[in-house]
């Protein structure tokens, strides 16, 4: 499964469980306003160390903090590169 | 030793000075005049006064003018449960109620209730303080009712240092509520100085809020770490230029201060240690995560010493007591706070590691693991489980739990199952910040001499301290 693929179902099942409407999830859609908070994002990111094994917000002391979901899904696939997880399959 | 009015009256001329809400704002001179009480503060006069009020521009104003007047001031913040407002009112001897809204609190047996709703009228007559207020704030325990903890005006302000020094166009604002001590130590820093504050509205997005402080020119900004975080994954984080960032109430780590330097280059940062009860104990300003060693028994008006890995403080900035709790003592036999915060040292600097009694901090927001674990125990399948901190780049840490089933799991109830219905359980009792984010089903659980829970200290109990 692409990264992309994994960071949606995963946005998907957390909105669920916290029972929030999601905006339609576009690359330019803002996450501040995906209406998740800042609660569901950190689980977000927990969830998607768990199922992809990174997290390229600790991985560095030097981050620039994703604003857009094009953003956060570029930086998931950019630290996912050199560990050998595939991020260019179709998905 | 006057009352914040007092102060305000005497404040050096300068240009006006204002604070501002989220649909409102006021120029501070106003407030000598005018009451937000509809003039019924000497009505309080003397007595101890909770203030639960939604609002936190409302709020400011109704602590602005009960201090001094008031003999206690509780300042409730918007979280507490109406369940734990009884033993609150009972044993802080509550006998006025300020609130912004019709509570349902007929059964609470206070007589007096004032409204105030934020507007401002104008005072038939000025009265004049009569008492040095005591402040109580609250700051989550165990069980999830509140701690009191008093604190006088002048412990309260002790951090605070000369604030003519500040300039006259500084412009403060914070993420954190005001009802916090790290709040409620900007509002009195921006009220006593010479400069203005935005405060944030209840409920409003971190990005409208970005932009009224931009709108304001605010320049000096604070925040825990998380809210740091939230700022800079908003698109306008560009709307501030602060010449000052404050971060507290968490722990900084490197990554964080490094986004900040890089994002905002014009601008000092600074992290502080400051808690409830220990006041604010000391500030960084080297850019660095942790503090210098030598900060550890160097003298001055506040002493840090570090006793068996717990960062223990004494100054006069110290809360006075606690309410409610005659048998808690705050300090040890020689004046130092216990903060309870784990640190260890590397090379020539200390390094925060979490809470020696597992205690989680969500974004701010405090976590008690009984708490949690309770709730997790109410299934009839569980027979124990231990709720610990998960390291977590957005909120500092999450809450994770470790759980011992009762036998294996039987056949057609798969450990999915169980973790359905455990947070289920959780939902109905928790708030959102405090329902396990992970849950792990494990054989057993360490147990320490006594029979407790082998808590560790650790902040971050599934990875190794990170090194620096």
């Amino acid at each position: 499964m692409s990264i992309k693929v994994t960071v949606i179902s995963e946005i998907r099942q957390i909105a669920a469980d916290h029972k929030k409407r999601l905006p339609p999830l576009t690359d330019d859609l803002i996450l501040l306003d995906s209406g998740l908070d800042s609660l569901a994002i950190a689980i977000l990111v927990a969830r998607l160390e768990e199922t992809l094994g990174i997290d390229p917000f600790t991985a560095s002391d030097d981050v620039a903090y994703p604003v857009t979901l094009g953003d956060f899904i570029k930086f998931y696939e950019h630290a996912a590169t050199p560990h050998g997880v595939d991020s260019r399959q179709a998905g | 030793m006057g009352s914040i009015r007092d102060r305000l009256g005497n404040a050096p001329a300068g240009p006006d000075r204002y604070l501002w809400g989220a649909t409102a704002g006021i120029c501070l001179a106003d407030l000598l005049d005018g009451t937000t009480l509809g003039g019924r503060a000497p009505e309080l006069a003397g007595r101890s006064v909770l203030v639960a009020v939604r609002d936190q521009f409302a709020a400011a104003l109704a602590l602005i003018e009960l201090d001094g007047f008031a003999n206690r001031l509780i300042v409730c913040t918007p979280d507490v449960p109406s369940e734990h407002l009884p033993s609150v009112l009972a044993n802080a001897g509550v006998d006025a109620i300020v609130s912004d809204h019709g509570r349902s609190d007929k059964g609470l047996g206070v007589s007096i209730q004032v409204l105030c709703n934020g507007a401002i009228s104008p005072s038939k007559e000025i009265p004049v303080a009569c008492c040095g207020t005591e402040w109580v704030l609250l700051t989550s325990g165990t069980t999830g009712a509140p701690k009191m903890v008093a604190h006088s005006f002048a412990t309260l302000t002790a951090p605070i240092g000369s604030v003519l020094a500040q300039g006259a166009d500084v412009v403060w604002g914070t993420f954190y509520d005001i009802r916090r001590y790290g709040g409620l130590q900007i509002l009195l820093r921006a009220v006593l100085g010479r400069g203005s504050f935005v405060l944030s509205g209840t409920g409003e997005p971190v990005g409208d809020y970005l932009v009224r402080l931009g709108a304001h020119g605010a320049t000096h900004v604070s925040g825990t770490p998380s809210h740091w975080r939230r700022a800079l994954m908003s698109p306008n984080a560009r709307a501030i230029a602060p010449r000052y960032i404050r971060l507290s109430g968490e722990i900084a780590d490197q990554g964080i201060l490094n986004a900040l330097r890089s994002f905002y280059p014009q601008a000092s940062i600074g992290h502080a240690f400051a808690s409830t009860e220990a006041g604010v104990g000391f500030e960084v300003n080297d850019g660095l995560e942790g503090f210098p060693a030598s900060m550890v028994g160097a003298s001055g008006d506040v002493q840090i010493s570090v006793d068996d890995g717990s960062l223990r403080i004494r100054s006069v900035r110290r809360a006075v007591r606690y309410i409610g709790e005659e048998h808690s003592t705050l300090t040890d036999r020689e004046g130092f706070v216990d903060t309870g915060d784990m640190v260890e040292r590397r090379g020539d600097r200390y390094y925060f590691l979490g809470r020696r009694s597992g205690l989680i901090n969500v974004g701010g927001l405090k976590v008690h693991p009984e708490e949690v674990e309770a709730a997790i125990n109410r299934h009839p399948a569980v027979r124990m489980s231990m709720v610990r901190s998960k390291h977590n780049p957005i909120t500092g840490s999450l809450v994770a739990a470790d759980v011992v089933l009762n036998g294996e799991p039987g056949a057609g109830h798969a450990t999915a199952d169980f973790e359905r219905e455990i947070l289920q359980i959780c939902h109905e009792r928790l708030a959102p910040y405090k329902i396990p984010a992970t849950i792990r089903f494990v054989p057993a659980l360490e147990m320490a001499a006594g029979g407790k829970l082998a808590r560790r200290a650790s902040g971050d109990c599934d990875e190794p301290a990170r090194v620096a």
